[in-house]
């Protein structure tokens, strides 16, 4: 009896330590008020794309060091019906961004390909004319720190002026009207058009 | 002092939320929520290899869901045609696979080819399942009765009755350009079939 609860007890413990890494891995959807995990992106070799995102770095970047009030950021999939109906939906949100002086260089827009090599993102954006940075995740390292989300999945962060960040929203499926979408984030954020 | 019982019960449970916590890296589409069965990692192939490349694509005729019937021989001479065999409806990497191949028409214009998708689901159920993928461009050939017989010609019927996910790519003459009956728990590369595609259509 008593070497048998030594037994279990030394199982429970061995257990606990081997399940940190695993469980570590496998972690919650980050939501508002969070801070967003550290998602490490390549520079895009493309100068408007690098121009865009502001960012002084040589190879790679964090979604924090984007020059920008609040970043956008779409999991999506190309593989995604849902994603594909929503491209021209987000094409047209970063139009509107981009008619608005105010707004324009204040809010950015990305879209991270959940399970998607470089071929695979380059189709969607050219199938959909995409105008903002795309970015490959094809082993789901990103997708996974991000709770494993279902896609197209909407991240609106907030860049603070000392470099901390928070997020705003953190929902999963369409943005509906891009207008309202717009509108609402801007109050939720607290940003002047006039700022 | 701790139960023995209520000790066990505690291993029990962190076993249980260890092997929960694992799961398979796929992204799910927000349009299937709720309705995709996940059928876990599934044996890599499980079927024997029947033809090769250079080999005469067998002919078969099949009803759509569209209500008309298709068969291979109609296209020869006219098109490059690419055969996608899914294992079957309502299951995770099939349901993102087509969807894929329905943004890329382009694709296969650009290089006089077209696509044919077969599955062994009956016409109500494919019926249902591609209306979710929206409008796709190219004809989904329903292999239920007799059961897999296309599939089984083509040497890719698994032993439970489901296709494997195979690839043929069949030049103008009906020769077999090239194949891959691929790892059912994965998605082929896209690129692999472009390339393979652009050969054709040179």
């Amino acid at each position: 009896m008593r070497k048998n609860i030594i037994f279990l007890l030394a199982m429970f413990g061995c257990l606990l330590f081997w399940g940190q890494p695993i469980l570590a891995a496998n972690s919650t959807i980050p939501s508002e008020g969070d801070v967003l995990p550290e998602i490490t992106l390549s520079v895009p070799q493309n100068t408007n794309e690098k121009d865009y995102l502001g960012i002084k770095e040589k190879d790679a970047f964090k979604v924090s060091q984007i020059k920008a009030r609040i970043v956008i950021l779409e999991v999506f999939s190309m593989y995604c019906p849902y994603c594909q109906k929503e491209a021209p939906l987000v094409n047209e949100l970063y139009q509107i961004i981009n008619e608005r002086p105010a707004l324009k260089g204040k809010i950015k827009i990305i879209g991270i390909g959940a399970g998607n090599n470089p071929f695979e993102v380059e189709v969607f954006k050219n199938k959909y004319n995409i105008p903002f940075p795309l970015f490959p995740d094809a082993s789901f390292s990103i997708h996974k720190s991000v709770g494993e989300v279902r896609t197209p999945y909407f991240f609106v962060i907030k860049i603070n002026v000392d470099g901390s960040h928070k997020i705003l929203y953190s929902k999963t499926g369409s943005i509906q009207d891009p207008n309202q979408f717009l509108n609402s984030i801007l109050k939720i954020a607290g940003l002047k058009e006039e700022g | 002092m701790l139960h023995k019982g209520k000790l066990y019960f505690i291993v029990i449970s962190i076993i249980l939320a260890l092997f929960s916590s694992v799961t398979i890296a796929y992204s799910l589409s927000e349009q299937f929520k709720g309705k995709i069965y996940s059928p876990g990692t599934l044996k890599p192939i499980d079927s024997i290899v029947k033809l090769k490349v250079g080999d005469r694509a067998p002919d078969f005729s099949l009803p759509a869901v569209s209500g008309e019937k298709i068969s291979l021989n109609q296209y020869l001479g006219k098109k490059n045609i690419v055969i996608s065999f899914v294992p079957a409806a309502w299951t995770p990497v099939c349901s993102d696979q087509w969807p894929g191949y329905n943004i890329i028409k382009n694709i296969f214009d650009k290089n006089d080819a077209i696509l044919i998708g077969i599955t062994v689901d009956n016409i109500p159920t494919l019926y249902a399942w591609t209306n979710e993928m929206g409008n796709l461009w190219f004809p989904v050939l329903s292999d239920f009765w007799p059961h897999g017989a296309v599939a089984t010609k083509y040497g890719v019927l698994r032993s439970d009755g489901v296709s494997e996910r195979a690839l043929f790519v069949i030049d103008k003459k009906g020769i077999i350009r090239y194949m891959d009956v691929h790892d059912i728990n994965q998605r082929p590369y896209l690129e692999v079939l472009v390339k393979e595609l652009e050969k054709l259509g040179q």
